[in-house]
């Protein structure tokens, strides 16, 4: 049993090299093991005070988005809320002001619940993860990385240091939408995604959606671009939803059956398609879309 | 396994020799003794624990109190200005925001928090600073508006 306080990603690698586990916020892990999920590791490896895992800057790759972004910090920052909005809308809706402050980006991401609110947009928004160990770092895609529910395809000695996005495009636009029961404390009954770029006669130039809570893992929809290139935002929300609808593979459990779970699938891809489409044609929705366009609880 | 650290709880550092899994929450209430935060659900739903660490709100339940080392953790019991009830503490009272009074700390806790980023709040943005916090005897109200009254005596 050991809890030590690393200070920089070197010093954090060599306890994950000897088998410890990293904690941030620990507001998965610690929750978790005391329902019971699994037990709360022997060997612990506080990864909250490492300052070259945060911040958000921009490179010539795109941006970089430190793992320890906390929500708060994602559903403010300017960069993101201006150019990778849905990440924003997905922080904004993440349990509670606490939750929000000590749950990061990466805890988010690695937790790997196929429910969790940031990763339908990074998977829109062609996030790529940085994994580092003491042998080396590698950058995978997250449909690589999410190998199931609470699993990744990522090593024990390896942690997520930072998200990469690509350069933000002009008449580019995001959004994530959640059905909920409640404003607060919730954790998303289905989540859909959506980036769209338009063209300058303001039809669909490209776009791209992935769902949350309909599957073992945030699914990206398949024949998005396809389908939607050339639509205006308008059509394209019955298309959209069909898809969404089609591929969803969803499991009934305490929260929605799964009819109800494929139905409103439909719904959230075609109301987070819309608000990307507007973002999108430079209208300001204020994030959450969630809160600025009444979906979700009331 | 039994580990040793020391913890800053509003302004005084205690020595804690505690099991590396103990959650903040009880440390609080066991080792430092200050009993003042709640245990309410137990499960990072309800915000009866909460605290501030480093001024931010922390649901206590659900976070290990070794990793508050090296932070200032803030309760109901550093609230107080000397002899003087906080002007929450006194706003919920008189606007008889305080029925059975389990939620009250976590409230404040998390009002306090809110009051110091955001000195104007919007009734939906004190709506969305206490939507941690569960009340289930005064139906909210009374809550919102001793939060608001704060706002404004603290800025006039």
């Amino acid at each position: 049993m050991s809890f030590t306080i690393a200070t920089t990603v070197d010093e954090a690698l060599v306890a994950l090299g000897a088998g410890a586990r990293p904690i941030a916020g620990g507001t998965d892990l610690v929750v978790g093991a005391r329902h019971g999920k699994a037990a709360l590791p022997g060997d612990l490896v506080a990864i909250d005070r490492i300052d070259e895992l945060g911040g958000v800057e921009l490179d010539s790759a795109g941006v970089r988005v430190g793992a320890l972004m906390s929500h708060a910090e994602l559903m403010t920052d300017p960069v993101i809320v201006g150019s990778y909005t849905a990440i924003a809308d997905a922080s904004a809706l993440v349990g509670s002001p606490s939750t929000r402050h000590v749950g990061t980006l990466g805890g988010n991401v690695m937790n790997g619940s196929p429910a969790m609110d940031t990763g339908a947009p990074l998977t829109v928004l062609g996030a790529t993860a940085e994994l580092r160990s003491v042998t080396g770092s590698r950058t995978v895609s997250l449909d690589e990385l999410w190998a199931g529910p609470g699993r990744t395809t990522a090593d024990l000695g390896e942690l997520l240091v930072a998200l990469h996005l690509p350069p933000a495009q002009d008449r580019c636009g995001s959004a994530y939408v959640r059905l909920e029961y409640r404003r607060a404390m919730e954790i998303a009954v289905v989540g859909a995604a959506a980036a769209v770029t338009l063209a300058a006669d303001g039809t669909i130039a490209s776009a791209a959606v992935a769902l949350a809570a309909v599957a073992p893992t945030i699914l990206s929809v398949d024949g998005v671009d396809q389908a939607l290139v050339g639509c205006t935002p308008a059509d394209a929300g019955p298309v959209v939803a069909a898809l969404a609808s089609e591929q969803a593979a969803p499991i009934s459990d305490l929260r929605a059956s799964d009819r109800y779970r494929r139905h409103c699938i439909g719904v959230m891809a075609k109301r987070a398609v819309d608000a990307a489409a507007r973002r999108a044609d430079g209208e300001s929705i204020a994030v959450p879309v969630n809160r600025s366009l009444g979906i979700g609880a009331a | 396994m039994t580990t040793s650290y020391e913890l800053d709880v509003n302004g005084v550092t205690y020595p804690v020799t505690a099991d590396q899994g103990k959650n903040l929450l009880s440390v609080i209430r066991e080792n430092v003794g200050l009993t003042g935060t709640k245990e309410g659900c137990d499960d990072c739903e309800c915000g009866a624990c909460m605290v501030l660490l480093d001024g931010q709100p922390v649901n206590s339940c659900s976070y290990l109190a070794v990793q508050a080392q090296g932070r200032q953790v803030t309760t109901i019991e550093g609230v107080m200005e000397g002899p003087e009830m906080h002007a929450l503490q006194r706003n919920l009272l008189e606007a008889g925001g305080v029925q059975c009074g389990f939620c009250t700390p976590g409230m404040i806790m998390s009002a306090k928090a809110l009051l110091e980023r955001d000195e104007h709040p919007e009734l939906d943005a004190v709506r969305i600073g206490l939507s941690g916090n569960l009340c289930r005897c005064t139906g909210y109200a009374k809550i919102l508006a001793a939060v608001e009254a704060t706002a404004v005596e603290l800025n006039t």
